[in-house]
């Protein structure tokens, strides 16, 4: 029963971080029907904005409380990593918006495989995999012969309240109601004077930084390299598959499924190894079945 | 009289010239060992071009798990290799090898047809991308061909003779298939699927047909692959792999299979070239693969039709379609929405 018990909390830290990545593919999805394959390289470097700003604050301002370290380190994490994510915008997906769809799909994976690439050439980051500065001492409690790490607590809680505030913007703001006014119906919104530009690019700002957020907390947790744009970003792409593309609460569920998946393929398969097998065997059998995911709503093919 | 006669058999002349060239002249030493392999590469690059360029140019679907056909076939050929043909055989073998795992990788491909029944546009693109996936990790947890350490003990079978057949069967077929009825078939549904349904094209044929032939392309490429390199891993069959076979095709355009010999080719030698001048200058290797992606975003920002999209070459046209308006003079219609 512990050892289940302990697997689910696993299953939930893992599966937060997922959640928060997720967001990020459905909110782009949801306004502008374009897959961004590079998001999950944008979470690989906020994961890096993250490592460099803390090692470097830890070293010049040694005698900071590690609660405002932390603060300051996922502040500018998030900032940077809108940032990036509008200038991608701007350069890069911008000109394509009357393009085919296809290309914009293209050019976002190859704007992915550009970030990973180019991490892993640059001398100053290079492949080998790091480990953050503890920005918050480990404590290990015991709780009934489970052993719940104040980290674990943070990830989880600050993963959560990052998805509630998400939520309540895109619900009850009126920048959150024209971006779900702009998935509605993109041809009417701009004679109604919405900004489309300024709210898409917002859009890809909102969904960078809680992707920052997740990636200030993953580094807590494990250690970072170039390649994770790949494994986390797939793994937080197919939550937001799972859960119904374009559909933000559904991508919540689809990360908490994935981190299910994750920590208990092992328990019932022989070797870890399988994750990856089981996750995208799970996508494709869902795509078949049901294309539109857990929570997304059937689209209708106009003629 | 030998004027017809030249016009006639220009072409099998001019093909069976080089193929003797592609014998002789490594044998003599024209050619040295580094030249004959990016030759080699140009080869099958331009067979998995020409592969891809079938979905995703002339039926204007999107894959990007092609490099899992190709890991299918290289695997399929090599397994072939190494345990059931005896080694003496293995020189005479080799078409029947390749084929071999081009008809498995075709298996798959019609495995994958019929997801694109239901599915279109972003949603297969994820599916084909999972696929990839799914057998890039299956091959990493057999243990029985190596799993993640890969897979080795084929011999050099693939020498530039081989792989110029290889081509010129490909791009024979890949012509017939596109003047014939199917092939046109094929092109009214990147154009509109719904329309074709309408006019009687059987849409699910189609997709199924061109699904099989491009995986078994594919499938042969990644035979000959396995057998030039002979040492394959899961890893040479990633997204990265299925990125290179995209840039080939948008650079040399879609549906075009001029283009896409163009296209395989500028991108092995500029990428060879790379290779040189990195060297030169002392620049470490690993920026090569930032250049891929780069170009791939570029071609899509400046110049979306590649080099010559949805254009031929006048003798890769079947003679009856020759006289026709040519097809660049019609207005460029809009590809895959």
């Amino acid at each position: 029963m512990q050892f289940y018990i302990q697997q689910t909390l696993n299953a939930l830290q893992v599966g937060s971080v997922y959640a928060l990545i997720a967001l990020g593919y459905t909110m782009v999805y949801g306004i502008l029907t374009l897959i961004n394959f590079a998001h999950g390289d944008i979470f690989m470097i906020s994961c890096y904005v993250a490592f460099f700003f803390s090692t470097l604050v830890i070293s010049v301002l040694a005698g900071l409380p590690p609660l405002v370290v932390f603060v300051l380190t996922m502040l500018v994490s998030m900032f940077f990593t809108a940032l990036l994510a509008v200038v991608i915008e701007r350069l890069a997906y911008k000109p394509l918006r009357t393009a085919p769809r296809i290309s914009a799909v293209i050019t976002a994976l190859g704007i992915g495989l550009l970030l990973e690439n180019f991490m892993v050439a640059f001398k100053p980051v290079g492949p080998a995999p790091r480990f953050m500065p503890e920005l918050i001492p480990n404590v290990i409690y015991n709780i009934g012969g489970v052993a719940v790490s104040n980290i674990q607590i943070v990830i989880i809680v600050v993963s959560i309240v990052a998805m509630v505030i998400l939520d309540l913007i895109v619900r009850r703001t009126m920048v959150g109601m024209a971006m779900r006014a702009i998935s509605w119906d993109k041809f009417t919104v701009p004679l109604m004077g919405i900004p489309v530009d300024r709210i898409i690019s917002l859009t890809f700002a909102l969904g960078a930084s809680i992707a920052a957020v997740g990636g200030t907390l993953y580094g807590m947790a494990y250690t970072i390299d170039p390649y994770m744009g790949i494994r986390i970003g797939w793994w937080a792409f197919i939550s937001a598959v799972v859960g119904g593309i374009g559909n933000i609460r559904g991508a919540m569920l689809g990360g908490f499924i994935l981190g299910f998946v994750e920590i208990f393929t092992p328990v019932f398969l022989p070797a870890s190894t399988y994750r990856d097998f089981v996750a995208f065997s799970l996508l494709l059998v869902l795509l078949i079945f049901k294309p539109t995911g857990l929570l997304g709503r059937p689209m209708v093919q106009k003629v | 009289m030998i004027a017809k006669l030249w016009n006639r058999w220009k072409l099998q002349l001019i093909l069976l010239l080089v193929l003797v060239l592609t014998i002789l002249l490594p044998a003599v030493g024209v050619i040295d060992d580094y030249i004959n392999l990016v030759l080699k590469y140009i080869g099958i690059n331009i067979i998995l071009t020409i592969s891809l360029n079938l979905v995703n140019g002339y039926m204007g679907e999107f894959s990007v798990g092609h490099a899992g056909f190709m890991a299918v076939g290289a695997y399929t050929a090599s397994l072939l290799t190494v345990l059931v043909v005896p080694e003496a055989l293995n020189p005479f073998l080799f078409p029947l090898v390749i084929i071999a795992g081009g008809v498995v990788a075709g298996i798959f491909g019609l495995g994958l047809a019929f997801p694109s029944f239901r599915t279109r546009g972003d949603y297969l693109a994820i599916v084909t991308l999972a696929f990839n996936m799914i057998i890039k990790s299956a091959l990493e947890n057999i243990e029985a061909i190596g799993g993640p350490r890969g897979f080795m003990g084929m011999s050099k079978l693939t020498s530039l003779f081989w792989v110029f057949i290889w081509v010129v069967i490909t791009v024979w077929l890949a012509r017939n298939f596109i003047f014939s009825n199917y092939g046109r078939g094929v092109q009214s549904i990147r154009e509109d699927e719904t329309a074709a349904g309408l006019v009687s094209v059987n849409t699910r044929q189609a997709k199924v047909l061109t699904f099989v032939f491009s995986a078994f392309l594919a499938g042969i490429a990644g035979g000959l692959f396995a057998h030039e390199l002979q040492f394959i891993n899961p890893r040479s069959f990633t997204i990265a792999k299925s990125t290179d076979m995209l840039v080939m095709v948008y650079l040399g355009g879609i549906g075009s299979l001029g283009g896409s010999i163009l296209g395989a080719t500028t991108f092995t030698v500029v990428s060879e070239g790379l290779r040189s001048l990195l060297q030169v200058l002392g620049i470490s290797q690993e920026w090569r693969q930032v250049f891929a992606p780069l170009m791939l975003i570029l071609l899509m920002l400046f110049r979306p039709k590649g080099i010559m999209g949805l254009r031929e070459w006048r003798f890769l046209i079947p003679q009856l379609d020759r006289k026709k308006e040519p097809p660049a003079s019609k207005p460029q219609p809009e590809v895959a929405s």
